[in-house]
């Protein structure tokens, strides 16, 4: 039987996805068995050619040309999956979503005018037709495996979409949030990283984006009984799924 | 039921005899936070106090001569009877067909250490769930069979225990090995099984005098006195079923966050999914053969993809979550297995970051 082919692209991000990916390290090979890696370029030269029956997207539409770009890969696609915040939500780079990217391009660059962007930095799904989105920053690997096995063997994905206090609760860690005042996430975000920042006690940024139904209002309401500005609340959801939860915010209130 | 006393510094001379033949777990501080897990004697928060608020929880030490001065922490004993997370079978589908495997692991059986009457009382319903339902949990019947149950009863209940409006505490009275009631000089000790009566055998056991008993019973009063917290129930299931549509669940909805955390930490909820565990390399594309594992856990009526069928959920919104969540828990359950779902603990009201309190819920849904 013919092994299916895969591509992975990159857009506007920091690699850290497909990083995860090679990090499957002896699980890799795994995967070299089951699927012909027909396009990635962190791991080898093949150059783009053909159609591909999943093609695995990094980053965030942030130039013009990727618009062009992220269109002609969908053409050669039969599914299309994004990985991360970046690709799915937009990225840290999408904080320019809610300012001038002008102001931006000089207070960063010294000569900003060869900075040929756009003024936004977008998700992938707000340009292509997505079948699939993996959350994180970056992505979990055992989440990534899950979902190619899904394609394989032609089921549904079994990636939670509860919030991360059901995993952080399972792991039977104390909460932060309630017996430390701290302004933990985890209510609002999606399961899916192993309560990676409670377990250290710390509170949860949301890396892993706004879980389904999120009522941010409520949680944010709460920080602030706890002590904090409304400005250090909306600090608080401008990271790299910003794009994400402001939008989740607005949408529920 | 005999009762009988030792000094107070012979507890530890219990937990060394336990320890031969049990896996000890109990509540330990953790993270300034009283968890249960595999603990010892020294473990013993002895002398902390817990502070439990709606949304809020605080622990500070050297606070009380008692031993067990502490209530209650996050986990019930659940945790180990109904694991998080646990494999049921491993599976292999080849071309000969499918073969399931159950895997069973001998194990050191667990005595619970501290458990309080509501926990006791939850773990009556989880046996209705559990074994007295038309399908027998085979995992939970041999955990539970072959664990022993050391209980305590309370001195200071928490700022949202209200199992006395239940029933189901401070008092224990039965489904124990041992029980322990802690006076000024001593402990005085129940047994209520032929194992409870063992751990015994061989220790410098004392004779209770009247005087200690009206010191157990005076401590008791004063436990139940100290409940801050009610919860009618003469009108359940009736006045839930009878206000579907009250303004109130509404307003719940926009606190509630349906993180779930609730159903997590209270030691009834009982739900659970399963799912199909899969690595690549478990996959051969040549022999055509599948290999993992069933694995069981812990889900909530709060997550969307739970209770969903073809089509989607039947609870779509916050507000039918909540509804259901509560309508469970203090009114089919009484239809279903005959007493209310709930045991006044207070947990889901101290573990809820935004402080939701189910006996508030419900005195608003009455109005
Ligand atoms: S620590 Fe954070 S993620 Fe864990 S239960 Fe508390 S709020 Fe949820
Ligand atoms: S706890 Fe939150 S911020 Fe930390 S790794 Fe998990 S999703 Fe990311
Ligand atoms: S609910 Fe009752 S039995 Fe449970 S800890 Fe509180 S006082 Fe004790
Ligand atoms: S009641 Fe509280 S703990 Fe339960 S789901 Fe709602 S916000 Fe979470
Ligand atoms: S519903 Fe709340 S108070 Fe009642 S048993 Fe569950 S956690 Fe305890």
């Amino acid at each position: 039987m013919k092994r299916p082919r895969i591509g992975v692209f990159k857009f506007t991000s920091c690699d850290g996805c497909q990083l995860s990916i090679m990090n499957l390290e002896e699980k890799f090979l795994d995967l070299l068995e089951l699927f012909d890696i027909a396009y990635f370029r962190e791991t080898t030269d093949r150059p783009l050619t053909g159609h591909f029956d999943i093609s695995i997207v990094e980053g965030s539409i942030s130039t013009a040309w990727q618009k062009n770009d992220i269109v002609d890969i969908r053409e050669r696609s039969r599914y299309l999956i994004t990985i991360g915040a970046c690709a799915t939500a937009g990225g840290l780079q999408a904080l320019r979503n809610w300012g001038s990217i002008t102001d931006y391009k000089n207070y960063i660059y010294p000569s900003p005018v060869i900075i040929n962007v756009l003024s936004t930095s977008t998700p992938i799904s707000e340009h292509v037709y997505v079948d699939y989105e993996l959350w994180g920053c970056p992505i979990n690997e055992k989440a990534f495996s899950e979902t190619l096995i899904s394609f394989l063997i032609g089921k549904k994905p079994g990636i939670p979409i509860y919030s991360l206090c059901m995993e952080c609760k399972r792991m039977g860690l104390p909460c932060i949030l309630v017996s430390k005042s701290e302004p933990c996430l985890g209510p609002v975000t999606r399961a899916g990283c192993g309560a990676l920042c409670p377990y250290f006690q710390k509170p949860c940024y949301g890396c892993f984006g706004p879980k389904e139904d999120a009522n941010i209002e409520s949680l944010l309401k709460q920080f602030q009984n706890m002590g904090l500005t409304q400005k250090e609340c909306i600090l608080l959801l401008d990271k790299m799924n910003t794009y994400a939860y402001r939008k989740a915010k607005i949408e529920r209130s | 039921m005999t009762i009988t006393k030792i000094k107070k510094d012979h507890l530890r001379l219990i937990f060394d005899r336990l320890k031969d033949s049990y896996k000890l777990v109990g509540p330990r501080v953790e993270n300034d936070v009283i968890v249960l897990t595999e603990m010892d004697f020294h473990d013993i928060p002895a002398g902390y106090k817990d502070l439990h608020g709606k949304g809020v929880y605080r622990l500070s030490g050297n606070k009380d001569s008692n031993t067990f001065s502490f209530s209650l922490g996050p986990d019930s004993f659940k945790r180990f009877l109904s694991p998080p997370v646990r494999e049921i079978f491993a599976f292999k589908k080849s071309k000969k067909g499918i073969s399931a495997n159950v895997s069973s692991k001998e194990e050191k059986p667990t005595a619970f250490i501290g458990m309080r009457a509501c926990d006791i009382s939850a773990l009556k319903l989880y046996d209705k769930v559990f074994l007295e339902g038309p399908v027998r949990d085979t995992g939970y019947d041999s955990l539970k069979r072959n664990s022993l149950i050391i209980a305590v009863n309370c001195l200071y209940p928490n700022g949202n225990c209200f199992c006395d409006s239940l029933g189901t505490g401070p008092e224990v009275r039965d489904g124990f090995d041992l029980a322990i009631t802690e006076i000024q000089d001593s402990f005085l000790l129940e047994t209520g099984s032929s194992k409870g009566s063992e751990i015994l055998n061989g220790l410098t056991i004392e004779e209770v005098s009247d005087k200690e008993m009206d010191e157990k019973n005076s401590r008791t009063e004063d436990c139940k006195k100290t409940i801050k917290r009610h919860i009618k129930v003469n009108d359940l299931p009736w006045v839930i079923y009878r206000n579907p549509e009250h303004p109130r669940w509404t307003d719940v909805a926009s606190r509630c966050l349906a993180c779930g955390n609730c159903t997590q930490v209270c030691p009834t909820c009982f739900c659970n999914s399963s799912y199909d565990r899969l690595e690549l390399s478990g996959i051969s594309k040549k022999s055509r053969e599948i290999s993992g594992n069933k694995v069981r856990a812990w889900d909530s009526c709060f997550s969307k993809n739970f209770a969903r069928v073809h089509g989607g959920n039947f609870r779509p919104s916050r507000r039918a979550r909540y509804r259901h969540w509560m309508t469970h828990k203090l009114a089919y359950w009484i239809e279903q297995f005959g007493s209310p779902g709930c045991v006044g603990c207070g947990r889901c009201i101290t573990w809820c970051p935004v402080g939701i309190d189910i006996t508030e819920e419900l005195e608003a849904i009455r109005k």
